[in-house]
């Protein structure tokens, strides 16, 4: 009797210890802006698995995946680096690695986490499993002054890539030898590079530039070709509308040959062409794009919108270069997510702390789950692509 | 009344409460994702009491309401009134409330 309560105790408490013995391919997290926390959620029965807190500051935080589905990296503007495991619900490991930082990837191996900081202005590496530092690498310019660091991407080869604000300038460092990164260094590359995206296919590293016109493209096939000038009618030339938030690159969207990108104070997308980054069209849209967001089917892009149209969410069919819905899907839509094969979109209405879920076929509203003013929408699935 | 006169900046016609809520929530979230979420700085500067204080409050109006041409800082005319960016600065410059 009294081994049978024993017995049972024993069962309860190791199972209680016990991750729960499940795949992590249809997990996700949603950050929680204010609260400095994340909510894990399940794609496949539209739920929440639970809360992870204590994640400092998470206003502009991004997040990516260990290559086995399982730990969220969490890139914090407060400085802090957090690895969670998305199973037990737990921060593994968090150091407070820098004084301001803007995000973050990890390599093409899984094995190494860039961090890209403004204040001081470079990018630290840390060791994906305990968050060790590796190595650091200050931005500092060719004129010798620091610069903020923006746009940091992982690329093929073990290289991370980023731009520096100030200087106008695009890194490669090659960390082949964590601990040794080799840095090659592309200057004068246009002013104020504001952030930055790689092509799906590792290829294409693009950098918008806020103080003049045009996008900054460096050829990772061919890098001894150097950084050349694309897109020279995407900019703010002239008098152009107030930008109330900039558009983010990475959500520049990549369908088949077609990329999407939001025009900078035009209320307009920008259609071109992905082979030779010419432009082929445009198209009015609501507002000023944030971000534009390519269905995994490829064939709709999804819009959201600066103030004061942060309200609103566009559809954009790629194939008749129209917009096929105009959505209102709540308060400060701030960030959008397909799940893997695009049968569902995920959307984080800020003001009405919710996060809205939506049929991308019929545009209805599929579910909601209530979030502390959710911002970004990260799902496991990005585990697996290079650039995010 | 008399004053007021002295304090070119002074807030005419505060915001009601309600209006206070959102553009606390404006703040802390749309001026946040340049200038972070606990302003203290990112891609903009820091709006902290210690790096404004001491700047007249008439001039911050001015920057809020018609920008900085040149940077990343758009005018917010649109979307606020003179009163409301007055308010703002107020708060700015004491220590700035959190949002609800």
């Amino acid at each position: 009797m009294r081994a049978d309560v024993l017995l049972l105790v024993f069962l309860l408490l190791t199972g209680c210890a016990a991750p729960p013995l499940r795949g992590t391919g249809d997990l996700g997290v949603v950050v929680e802006r204010a609260t400095g926390s994340l909510q894990v959620v399940d794609t496949t029965h539209g739920t929440s698995l639970g809360r992870i807190e204590g994640l400092g500051d998470l206003s502009h935080a991004s997040v990516s995946f260990s290559r086995d589905g399982r730990h969220a990296y969490v890139f914090g503007r407060d400085g802090g680096l957090s690895r969670v495991d998305l199973l037990t619900r737990r921060v593994t490991h968090r150091v407070i690695q820098g004084g301001n930082s803007i995000g973050g990837a990890i390599s093409q191996d899984g094995r190494l986490i860039a961090v890209a900081n403004y204040t001081p202005g470079g990018v630290r590496i840390f060791a994906a499993e305990d968050l060790r530092l590796l190595a650091d690498i200050p931005a500092v310019g060719a004129d010798g002054r620091p610069s903020k660091v923006v746009g940091l991407v992982d690329a093929p080869g073990q290289r991370f890539v980023f731009s520096l604000f100030e200087a106008g300038e695009i890194w490669v460092a090659d960390l082949a030898d964590a601990q040794r990164p080799v840095l090659h260094k592309y200057l004068n590359v246009g002013r104020e590079p504001y952030d930055g995206m790689i092509s799906a296919d590792g290829r294409f590293y693009a950098a918008g530039l806020f103080g003049e016109d045009g996008v900054a493209l460096l050829d990772l096939w061919h890098p001894e070709a150097g950084v050349r000038r694309v897109l020279a009618g995407v900019g703010r030339k002239g008098e152009k509308l107030p930008v109330f938030k900039m558009p983010h690159l990475e959500g520049w969207a990549n369908t088949g040959n077609l990329l999407v990108l939001p025009e900078v104070g035009r209320h307009e997308v920008v259609l071109a062409d992905a082979r030779n980054w010419q432009e082929i069209a445009r198209v009015p849209v609501a507002g000023q794009v944030v971000f534009a967001v390519a269905s995994p089917t490829g064939r709709h892009v999804w819009l959201n919108f600066a103030l004061p149209h942060n309200d609103t969410v566009q559809v954009l069919d790629v194939e008749t270069r129209r917009i096929v819905a105009t959505l209102k899907p709540g308060r400060a839509v701030l960030h959008m997510e397909f799940t893997p094969r695009g049968e569902a979109v995920w959307l984080s209405c800020r003001d009405d702390d919710a996060v809205r879920i939506y049929d991308p076929i019929t545009f209805r509203r599929l579910g909601e789950l209530p979030a502390a003013s959710p911002s970004g929408i990260f799902f496991t699935a990005r585990a697996n692509r290079i650039g995010l | 009344m008399l004053g007021l006169g002295a304090l070119p900046c002074a807030v005419q016609a505060m915001p009601d409460a309600a209006r206070r809520d959102a553009l606390v929530r404006l703040v802390r979230n749309d001026c946040g994702s340049c200038h972070g979420l606990r302003l203290t700085g990112g891609l903009g500067p820091p709006l902290t009491p210690a790096a404004l204080g001491d700047r007249p409050a008439a001039a911050l109006v001015q920057t809020i309401q018609q920008g900085r041409p040149g940077t990343a800082m758009p005018p917010w005319r649109e979307l606020l009134s003179d009163d409301e960016a007055a308010w703002i600065v107020e708060q700015l410059q004491a220590g700035f409330p959190d949002a609800r």
